[in-house]
């Protein structure tokens, strides 16, 4: 179809002529491999009836999503989703359910009557999704050789040398978000003391990880 | 490396938490849902980046810089998020999302919900501030 | 100033009294009493002024456009000859009358501002009337003292009575108006102007297409503004209003409007002898009829509406015979003794405390409590039974001479039927008239029993009132002489032949009457009867209202009481059953107009509940389902919601891939 001819440039297209599908190299083997774990811990993960291995699985999808960007030479972002994700998001998602006295076990209602229209809706979208992605780019070709694309030094330099002005807002976005999460939890301050303190912290914890403090993120990844 | 791989993987993953969304019961699990979604957009953005940058169109590293900010956002989300649940199951002592159905018609005639519930109402619409924000 | 300044003066004066004393009646209640009477004394002033200036010369006539109104014009215009001058003086005299004795008569009336300021209202448009020289405006003044009329008569609507009469004198009169419009549209129609003058001037050349219709549609309007039958029922109801309407409206005036306008267009109606004789069929059975039941009546104020019936019969008599001069002569007479007859029976009622002439009749020397009453009243009963030489002689005689001349062909165009008609009638009328007069006024002065309950000395404004209108009662048969001069000039004079006739008609009734009267009396002691006033120290409008209100508890009808000591029940012996309620008229009306007409309301309501209603409903219900099946949809889940947006979204995109890719 007329698609791919748009979106494929003629640079590339010569390229994707030498690489067929039918004979993959070692990192594609690679990808496709960590790709299928990772799709299936997340098709567990929104499918499961044991809401606490929800988030486990979360993890082993959250994790395999940090060796494709390693895959892909982004390394900084691989590290960060490592210690983002897997770290912080994961835990603060386990305290959640925890706190709401989510059933640990088998909850047969762990899916709403929704889900039929929901697997529909899915399917359908995934169907278009993946005809037209496929179709757009299936001659498309990375030449993941030579210099990492997303080493730490490469994407500090692009994050601070273009993208200053949205970090700066970014940080405000974050002490607004830090500044709602207490508020939110104000009122319960004076019913549940712990839990307040628990959810309180949690947030404020995560904001600085994304760009300062790493090593007391790293820290605290390290005594979990 | 195709690009046709993480593009195809990131749709994938992408349609797994739709359904993640629109099925899962729990408020806690939508969350977790949500973020395969964004995570499947971030892996978009990640491999577009690679493929532009390797062939020298594109320099500013866009798509990374801009996967960066999801993630931070995401955190401050996920950080609002449980903020909301928690208030909504303070309230409620549930956090399961059919049952907060303040916004439903009810069968008996008119408009009748004349305000005898109006901090439930209050409840829901959080109910549905916490569905936004995710 | 000139005769039409004056002349458009006369009707605006009482119309800017009645104006002032309704935004002046609660702010300032001392201008009252002046701001009512001062305009019709000066209105009644510039009347004269008018009247001696015209002579009974040339018509004055003015007119002026205020706009254009397409093919038929429309204009404010006066038409004033000698019989426009004299009415225009009785109604500026009656109505000073009356405005003055109110003033006594209903002197703590809370609603005396708003009754005084109807009063000049009225008189205003009834100046109107006579004063007009266009259709138009005529019919403004017309149906203004129809409103008026309502309200006046329901003056006392606290009670029953009063609400019903003023309802139906308000119904009857439209009734009768409705084709009275039709008529005058199509005499415009046919004569191209709304002008009195215009339209005189094409009858008279014979260019009028329809005469009969539209004589018998105006004479519809002119049956039920003059009580004439078969219309005339509501004007006995009419006297549940105080006793100076009564007088006002209901006996000098209003019901004088309708012969005035025959009066006026004349050659309108004696273009069609067929019109001529439905008119002198329905005087003389108004005449006659009436004249039975006044004779029944146990009120003295119904005994004088139904009078009055009987005498505008004489009046619509003479214009069926051609003569409109005798008409209106009579007309003015009739004018100046009713309203003094009327007015001094509320003067008797007031010292009686009581309508009833039954309850009347057992009190002693009445007469000596009222005797200005008493004396007026016998003036005015003479008059009204045509006695020599009071005034009602003269103007009855020109009419019974008018109907002798044309019943014996001496009249043109006038169908001898007619005349014989109203001859025959008229004399019958004259018997009976002096019957009830003699009845009257026997029962009220002549009784025996109790003495006479002493309220002390009458208002002088009302007494005076009544020497005023007794002079023209005594006197006004002097003129008649020089009031052909004033009309078309036929001879008014009584003849020979009819004067002996009618007065002696009239003598015989009276000495019947007291023959039985002597009869019946000695039973008067035996059944006593009697309901008298609650309050006897209130003002006479209080009293007459308490009396119009207790009337029926006390003697089981408004009209008739159960009296053997009657003399009338003696002398219509099994015709009084029938007479004292009208001869079942207002049953007859009942079966025949109201019946059907409630018992279509009650279907239309039926209809409308049970028929279109259900198509309402039906309407209703189908959206109501398909909102219940909508609102289903609104099940609260926001996963539901989002499901739905979400595969809108994917159907939307797809949608638009293929069409970007020309699929």
């Amino acid at each position: 179809m007329s698609l791919a001819a748009v979106a494929a440039s003629p640079a590339t297209t010569t390229a994707a002529e030498t690489n067929g599908f039918l004979s993959p190299t070692g990192v594609e083997i690679a990808f496709l491999l960590v790709g299928l774990v990772t799709l299936g811990a997340a098709v567990v993960t929104v499918t499961t009836k044991q809401l606490v291995h929800a988030a486990l699985w979360l993890v082993v999808t959250l994790g395999g999503l940090a060796v494709e960007y390693l895959l892909l030479t982004a390394e900084f972002i691989a590290w960060v989703q490592v210690l983002i994700y897997v770290g912080s998001v994961v835990v603060l998602l386990l305290f959640g359910l925890m706190l709401t006295k989510a059933p640990i076990g088998r909850s047969p209602d762990a899916d709403s009557g929704n889900r039929w229209a929901a697997l529909t809706v899915a399917i359908a979208a995934a169907t278009a999704l993946v005809w037209v992605v496929v179709d757009a780019f299936r001659t498309t070709w990375i030449d993941l050789d030579g210099a990492a694309a997303g080493s730490t030094a490469v994407t500090g330099a692009s994050l601070f040398q273009n993208w200053v002005l949205p970090f700066e807002a970014l940080s405000v976005l974050l002490l607004a978000a830090l500044v709602g999460a207490i508020v939110l939890s104000r009122k319960a301050a004076a019913n549940r003391p712990t839990g307040s303190t628990a959810l309180g912290k949690q947030p404020a914890g995560t904001d600085p990880a994304t760009s300062d403090e790493q090593p007391s993120r790293q820290g605290k990844e390290g005594a979990r | 490396m195709h690009l046709a791989y993480p593009a195809v993987l990131s749709a994938l993953l992408f349609c797994t938490g739709l359904y993640g969304v629109l099925a899962r019961r729990n408020a806690i699990l939508v969350l977790m849902s949500v973020e395969l979604m964004l995570n499947a957009v971030n892996l978009n953005l990640v491999a577009f980046d690679v493929w532009l940058s390797k062939t020298a169109q594109d320099t500013l590293h866009s798509g990374q810089a801009l996967t960066l900010f999801t993630i931070a956002i995401a955190a401050a989300e996920i950080g609002i998020g449980l903020a909301i649940v928690l208030a909504v199951y303070r309230n409620r002592g549930t956090s399961d999302i059919d049952k907060l159905r303040d916004t439903a018609e009810t069968d008996d005639g008119d408009d009748s919900d004349d305000g005898h519930d109006a901090h439930e109402s209050a409840a829901s619409t959080t109910a549905e501030k916490a569905e936004a924000t995710a | 100033m000139t005769t039409t300044t004056l002349a458009v003066l006369v009707p605006l004066l009482p119309f800017l009294g009645a104006a002032a004393g309704l935004f002046l009646g609660r702010t300032a209640p001392g201008f009252v009493r002046p701001l009512a009477v001062l305009p019709s004394v000066l209105s009644l002033a510039l009347a004269v002024l008018v009247a001696v200036r015209q002579g009974g010369d040339q018509a004055v006539d003015a007119a002026t456009e205020l706009t254009p109104t397409g093919s038929v014009p429309i204009e404010l215009a006066l038409h004033i000859d000698g019989f426009a001058a004299l009415v225009a003086v009785l109604v500026g005299v009656v109505a000073s009358c009356v405005q003055i004795y109110s003033t006594g008569y209903l002197r703590d009336d809370p609603r005396y501002p708003s009754y005084a300021a109807l009063v000049s209202l009225f008189t205003s448009a009834m100046l109107l009337v006579v004063y007009s020289g266009d259709l138009m405006v005529l019919l403004v003044g017309w149906e203004i003292m129809g409103i008026c009329s309502y309200f006046l008569v329901g003056h006392y609507w606290e009670t029953p009575e009063a609400r019903a009469a003023s309802l139906k004198a308000f119904l009857v009169t439209k009734l009768g108006d409705v084709p009275f419009l039709i008529g005058l549209f199509a005499l415009a129609a046919d004569a191209g102007s709304f002008r009195i003058r215009t339209v005189l001037g094409t009858v008279a050349s014979g260019g009028l297409d329809h005469p009969t219709l539209i004589a018998l549609l105006l004479l519809a309007g002119v049956a039920g503004k003059s009580a004439q039958f078969p219309l005339h029922t509501w004007l006995p109801d009419a006297m549940a209003g105080p006793t100076p309407v009564s007088a006002l409206i209901h006996a000098a005036t209003m019901v004088a409007a309708g012969v005035y306008f025959i009066a006026r267009l004349l050659p309108v109606f004696a273009a069609s002898s067929a019109a001529l004789l439905v008119l002198a069929v329905m005087a003389a059975v108004t005449m006659a009829g009436s004249a039975l039941a006044a004779l029944a009546q146990d009120d003295i104020k119904r005994v004088l509406a139904y009078s009055t019936i009987g005498q505008l019969g004489y009046m619509t008599g003479a214009l069926a015979v051609g003569d409109r001069g005798a008409a209106v002569f009579h007309l003015l007479s009739h004018g100046a003794f009713k309203a003094l007859l009327f007015l001094a029976a509320g003067v008797i009622i007031h010292a009686a405390g009581t309508n009833s002439l039954a309850t009347m009749s057992r009190m002693k020397d009445l007469r000596a409590r009222v005797p200005d009453a008493y004396w007026t009243m016998t003036v005015a009963l003479l008059a009204l039974a045509a006695i020599p030489p009071f005034s009602g002689f003269f103007s009855k005689e020109a009419v019974l001479g008018a109907a002798e001349h044309a019943a014996t062909g001496h009249a043109e165009d006038i169908p001898g039927a007619a005349g014989w008609i109203v001859l025959v009638a008229g004399l019958v009328t004259a018997l009976l008239t002096a019957a009830y007069a003699m009845r009257l006024w026997l029962l009220a002065f002549r009784g025996h029993g109790a003495e006479a309950p002493d309220h002390g000395r009458q208002p002088l404004a009302m007494n005076a009132v009544l020497w005023v209108l007794a002079v023209p009662s005594l006197a006004f048969g002097l003129t008649t002489g020089l009031l052909p001069d004033w009309f078309d000039g036929h001879d008014l004079t009584p003849t020979l032949a009819t004067s002996v006739l009618g007065t002696g008609v009239a003598l015989v009734g009276g000495i019947v009457t007291y023959g039985a009267w002597r009869h019946t009396t000695a039973l008067a002691a035996r059944v006593p009867l009697g309901a008298v006033a609650a309050h006897p120290e209130g003002d006479a409008g209080l009293v007459e209202a308490e009396a119009i209100a207790s009337h029926a508890p006390a003697y089981g009808d408004v009209a008739s009481a159960p009296d053997p000591a009657d003399p009338g029940r003696l002398l219509l012996g099994p015709l009084h059953r029938h007479a004292a309620v009208g001869f079942h008229l207002d049953a007859v009306y009942a079966a025949l107009f109201v019946r059907p007409v409630q018992a279509g309301a009650t279907l239309v309501r039926f209809l409308d509940r049970e028929v279109v209603d259900a198509y309402v409903r039906g309407a209703g219900a189908l959206p109501r389902l398909l909102g219940a099946a909508v609102r289903r949809a609104q099940t609260g889940n926001v996963q539901t919601y989002v499901s739905a947006l979400l595969a809108g979204t994917v159907v939307l995109a797809v949608a638009a891939l293929l069409v970007a890719t020309g699929a």
